[in-house]
């Protein structure tokens, strides 16, 4: 199981990756393997705002819909249109060619109730 | 507590899934493959090349001694009394007021009947047989001590020929041959679920894992695959072939069905008969009908299908068409919604997306719709 130490994540199975006042989100290997391949990626509508642990997207998996939960607050500056004609980079490179949305951060004291890599795995852990 | 884990029976291939990969997914009592690689590329092996499945938890029941025949004709709606020696007949089986008790295949073994039925129906399907069963007719349960392997796609029958000969390259669609007794008893059809050329295999546990080398090694050349339930599911759909529980159960009649096909009304008599003949008197109400989906989301069953802004049905099945390209799905649909061309909205996530409604299959161009496929050059 791929869990990058330098990102952080939530017990929904989104990653976050802070660059300065903004955070790049995406699904983890974890979560793209139970979903499956996926078929679909509904993202927000760059200009919108994202509330932390509100859904803010789905992703169409062949045997399951799941919920897309924004792990910050804050406006969404950039979605990956790549994810449109080639949804299979969620799955192919969850951590990099398949991320979802870049959000500029409302509110940086949100990112302390994001977990850690130990904290995810540990979470995996209680899991399995 | 109970322990569901325990509790899930394991096919005799397990061994072979778990070697390859397989995640691993309880389904109707069994513990099953989902996947290997991935459902899209299983698909996509099964349309081009071949695919393995292990349908092991299918349900067998096999109808023995004087009678088994007629027996067998009285229970099910299409004609399985009076079919020759290797003769396979897809049917329903149907309450007294016409409900679907379960999809099955029947085949002709000699005097008896063996009927292939749903994993999840077993139990039920056994009870209303021994219950319906007249004296001399032996209802046997075959389930436990039978594997069963289906070898699917364009170029299965390359693979099963060198396993079998002209004995299986000689079948048509829904023909079998059987040979052996006891623990070497072997049934090979033409038969399958997934809209390509393909063979249904059935031996006796003690020799499963055998037949899966030998199946695999056969096949090594063709790129062979082991393909899980996933597929299976995406397969069928754009096939518009009915899955038992989403598509049809004992609250649907087969004529809505789309099954008429398989009713056989001037058989003298068969339960439900009466039902199902007052029911095409007075007019099918709602049919089974394909979807194909403009834009990319999936309508999962349940969905709510609108035409005009008024109610038009329901999705009983959908996923993504992955043959097809499109999101496909089978609904039930009445009034002016409920034929081919017609267009309506399918309801995901409160938005309407627009869908065509399709005759079934919606996926054309499977190998199985030439009965007997052209042998390799």
């Amino acid at each position: 199981m791929n869990i990058p130490q330098e990102l952080r994540y939530t017990k929904e199975h989104e990653w976050v990756r802070v660059e300065g006042n903004e955070a790049v989100v995406g699904i983890t290997d974890y979560a793209q393997g139970e979903l499956g391949d996926v078929i679909f990626v509904e993202l927000p509508a760059p200009g919108s705002t994202a509330s932390q642990a509100k859904g803010f997207g789905t992703i169409d998996a062949v045997k399951t819909v799941s919920d897309l939960f924004a792990p910050l607050s804050g406006e969404v500056v950039a979605v990956n249109t790549e994810l449109k004609d080639n949804p299979a980079l969620v799955n192919q490179s969850p951590y990099a060619k398949g991320w979802m949305v870049r959000l500029r951060v409302a509110n940086p004291k949100e990112l302390d109730s994001l977990l850690s890599a130990e904290a995810y795995q540990k979470h995996l852990g209680a899991h399995a | 507590m109970l322990d569901t884990t325990t509790a899930l029976k394991r096919t005799p291939f397990y061994p072979r899934h778990i070697a390859s990969g397989a995640k691993m997914v309880p389904f109707a009592g069994h513990e099953m493959p989902i996947q290997y690689e991935g459902i899209l590329a299983e698909h996509r092996t099964v349309r081009t090349g071949v695919g393995v499945f292990d349908v092991s938890h299918m349900g067998e029941i096999r109808l023995a001694g004087a009678g088994a025949a007629a027996y067998a004709d009285r229970l099910v709606t299409n004609e399985v009394g009076s079919i020759p020696d290797g003769k396979v007949v897809y049917t329903p089986m149907c309450t007294e007021s016409g409900g679907i008790i379960d999809d099955l295949l029947v085949y002709a073994l000699g005097a008896d009947r063996l009927l292939v039925v749903n994993a999840a129906n077993f139990e039920k399907d056994l009870a209303w047989i021994r219950k319906n069963a007249p004296a001399g007719v032996q209802v046997v349960d075959e389930n436990a001590e039978t594997a069963q392997l289906a070898v699917q796609g364009p170029k299965a029958e390359a693979v099963v020929a060198r396993l079998y000969g002209d004995r299986a390259t000689a079948l048509g669609f829904y023909e079998a041959f059987h040979e052996g007794e006891g623990e070497s008893w072997t049934l090979v059809s033409r038969t399958g679920y997934t809209g390509e050329d393909g063979f249904e295999v059935y031996v006796r546990a003690p020799r499963a894992l055998a037949l899966w080398d030998r199946i695999f090694e056969a096949g090594a050349g063709e790129g062979i695959r082991p393909i899980g339930l996933g597929a299976r599911d995406t397969l069928r759909l754009e096939m518009g072939y009915c899955l038992y529980g989403n598509d049809i159960d004992e609250s649907t009649h087969p004529l809505e069905a789309g099954l008429a096909w398989t009713v056989r009304l001037e058989k003298p008599d068969f339960i439900g008969r009466d039902a199902i003949r007052k029911a095409k008197e007075a007019g099918v109400g709602r049919k089974l009908l394909g979807l194909v989906l403009e834009g990319d989301r999936i309508a999962r069953a349940g969905t709510e299908v609108v035409a005009g802004g008024k109610p038009a049905g329901r999705v009983t099945s959908g996923s993504m068409g992955i043959s097809v390209g499109k999101p496909v799905a089978m609904a039930y649909l009445s009034g002016e919604s409920a034929k081919p061309g017609a267009r309506v909205d399918v309801v995901t996530r409160g938005e309407p997306t627009p869908a065509l409604v399709s005759a079934r299959p919606m996926y054309r161009q499977g190998t199985v719709r030439s009965p007997k496929p052209r042998r390799a050059e």
